[in-house]
């Protein structure tokens, strides 16, 4: 055989596996809304960067027929390419070679481009659109599950690992998006469960929809699995493109740095907040007002929207941004915000992306509910991932911060590099209407005239505790600000801590309230 | 996603906050003391067998049916002695979580 020849060989040997599950399943794929592993592959990475690998690599499974059976590439495409030119490795489910289900070989294909993710330092994107566990393999199956989540695992807090759901991803198959750090979603193409419908009828009796149960908008507003939503399959891979402009290659690099911009105009940061603690605002319109361009990536925007949280730039630079949302459950910490927040500052520490908090809280949401959910054990997860962050830490009180809240929020008391407050801000037990209730309820009861008395008394309370000065004169907050040098004096902050070292006691790794 | 654009009263500490609230803090069920009196279902499931009468006189420790779910045969036993004032189940009836299945007098 000529070196022609084996040349065209390849060709026809790869173009016979390059089509998947053939015409009819790739039509079929299509006709769901759905574009196929390689096409998804190819629109989401710079055009021509994509290099294959495995794609000969033939499934493993003996029993029940399958010794007889071609499995194109075994059902996942995989490889290296780049995104806006930053290097990422990519594996891509394909629906159309039975249904995507995992087998040995398939999940091997994954953990070998995991590995080479890790051993690189660069971003692992996985797309997920399968059937779940190829049952025909049996426990073989189970294990290439079980190999996989282990690299999840070690890769954690190494390289960013982010999930692309792009089809069914149920049974195991849903952990190793859980243990990835970002989770994308399609409205109509994302489903994510443990249990499927059917299970769940003939067990329990239960009757809901695949779409009810984990569809994209269960999974982004009802149990915070997906952090971001799309409408269509090309919104999500831009959604996927900006965020990695904005987050580091690696726990080993920073993110890149762009040209400063001045925030929009429109955003006049005093005209925002309402002087009246009690009356709503959009905490994202000061975030707005402070960022670079006004350009704000919110993560997780429809589920636990009490708190946002999110990147952006300053001055160039990517900064991790918390802030309670006074428009929503009037900010408070509940179970599910501090989960939120926790996690949120645990990804920022790990890949070098200073925190920025920005508070306006009445506490902790009370309620038997909340109680009953561990509101203690969760709520503590947010002090735990502060107190644990040696990224520099800026905290801004700008109106409300009480009790336990005031604590959580990146106080001083947790380790904030700086803390500023403006006027405006009440940092207290309490609001001075529950404080007054209780200091004076003596002399309330005892009036002649209760509700004047209690009237008089939330007044005193609030001209001797409802402002930063207090907190200031203890040296809790560095610095009372005009809100209009808000951004000048966090870029020069921010600036002033970007070489800032700070050392944990030496351990192999804390325990935090999980 | 955009369907609780409404602002509500809100109260934490005496004080009345103007906010929007989420699905899941509308939807939550109000807390309800036990009735030492039902016995309720802890699990959905199928019930298998139902080992007391109406008006039979139960003692702490009695089985009184079994709640079968996943794939696992549950004895439900009583906690407490009295007399069963009805049965508000039948074999082979699928039960939701806490739904009532026996009342004592």
């Amino acid at each position: 055989m000529s070196i022609l020849s084996k040349i065209k060989e390849l060709f026809t040997l790869s173009s016979k596996v390059n089509n998947g599950g053939g015409e009819k399943a790739n039509m079929k794929q299509a006709a769901m809304g759905k574009m196929t592993a390689r096409e998804r592959i190819n629109t989401l990475l710079d055009p021509d960067t994509f290099f294959e690998f495995d794609l000969f690599v033939k499934h493993a499974g003996k029993d029940f027929g399958m010794d007889k059976k071609e499995l194109p590439a075994d059902g996942v495409i995989t490889g290296t390419g780049s995104i806006l030119n930053h290097p990422v490795c990519i594996f891509a489910q394909d629906f159309t070679v039975a249904g995507g289900s995992l087998g040995l070989a398939h999940a091997r294909k994954i953990t070998k481009i995991m590995d080479h993710s890790i051993k690189m330092g660069i971003p692992l994107i996985g797309i997920n659109d399968s059937g779940g566990a190829r049952i025909q393999e049996g426990v073989n199956s189970l294990a290439g599950y079980g190999e996989i989540f282990y690299r999840n695992t070690l890769a954690s807090g190494v390289i960013p690992q982010i999930s692309v759901i792009l089809g069914p991803c149920a049974g195991g198959a849903v952990y190793s998006p859980a243990l990835t750090d970002f989770v994308f979603v399609v409205d109509k193409i994302s489903k994510m469960f443990i249990t499927g419908p059917e299970v769940i009828k003939t067990v329990l009796g239960e009757e809901i929809s695949m779409e009810d149960l984990g569809g994209a908008r269960i999974q982004s507003e009802i149990t915070g699995n997906a952090h971001f939503f799309a409408n269509s399959e090309l919104e999500c891979f831009e959604q996927i493109k900006k965020l990695l402009t904005l987050i580091p290659w690696s726990n080993l690099k920073r993110a890149d740095q762009f040209p400063p911009k001045r925030p929009k105009a429109i955003y006049e940061i005093e005209k925002v907040i309402p002087t009246d603690p009690s009356r709503p605002y959009d905490i994202r319109d000061i975030i707005n007002s402070i960022v670079d361009d006004s350009d704000f990536l919110e993560v997780q925007e429809f589920w636990a929207a009490n708190i946002v949280i999110g990147f952006a730039r300053l001055n160039g630079e990517t900064i991790g941004i918390v802030g309670n949302q006074p428009l929503v459950l009037a900010g408070v910490l509940d179970v599910d915000s501090s989960d939120k927040a926790a996690r949120f500052i645990r990804f920022c520490d790990a890949f070098n992306i200073p925190l920025l908090t920005l508070v306006d809280l009445p506490g902790y949401l009370p309620g038997v509910d909340q109680e009953h959910a561990g509101v203690i054990r969760h709520g503590a997860k947010i002090l735990y991932a502060y107190s644990e962050a040696t990224v520099p830490k800026m905290t801004v009180i700008l109106r409300k911060a009480y009790g336990g809240g005031y604590i959580a929020m990146c106080s001083r008391h947790l380790g904030a590099d700086f803390v500023f407050a403006w006027p405006t801000a009440e940092i207290a037990v309490m609001g001075p209407e529950g404080a007054a209730n209780i200091i004076f309820k003596n002399e309330i009861a005892e009036a002649a005239d209760p509700n004047a008395m209690r009237k008089q008394k939330v007044l005193e309370y609030t001209e001797k505790f409802a402002n930063p000065y207090v907190a200031a004169s203890n040296g809790y907050i560095d610095a009372v600000i005009n809100p209009e040098d808000t951004r000048k004096i966090l870029i020069q902050t921010f600036q002033l801590s970007k070489h800032k070292k700070e050392s944990r006691p030496q351990k192999k790794h804390g325990v935090p309230p999980f | 996603m955009e369907d609780q654009k409404k602002i509500n009263k809100f109260i934490i500490d005496d004080t009345i906050y103007e906010t929007r609230l989420t699905k899941k803090f509308l939807n939550r069920k109000p807390y309800v003391i036990k009735d030492p009196k039902k016995v309720n279902a802890f699990i959905p499931g199928i019930i298998r067998n139902i080992y007391v009468k109406k008006g039979q006189h139960i003692k702490e420790g009695d089985e009184l049916l079994i709640l079968e779910a996943m794939k696992m045969k549950n004895v439900l036993i009583s906690h407490g002695s009295g007399i069963i004032k009805e049965i508000k189940t039948a074999t082979g009836d699928m039960v939701l979580k806490d739904q009532e299945l026996i009342e004592f007098e």
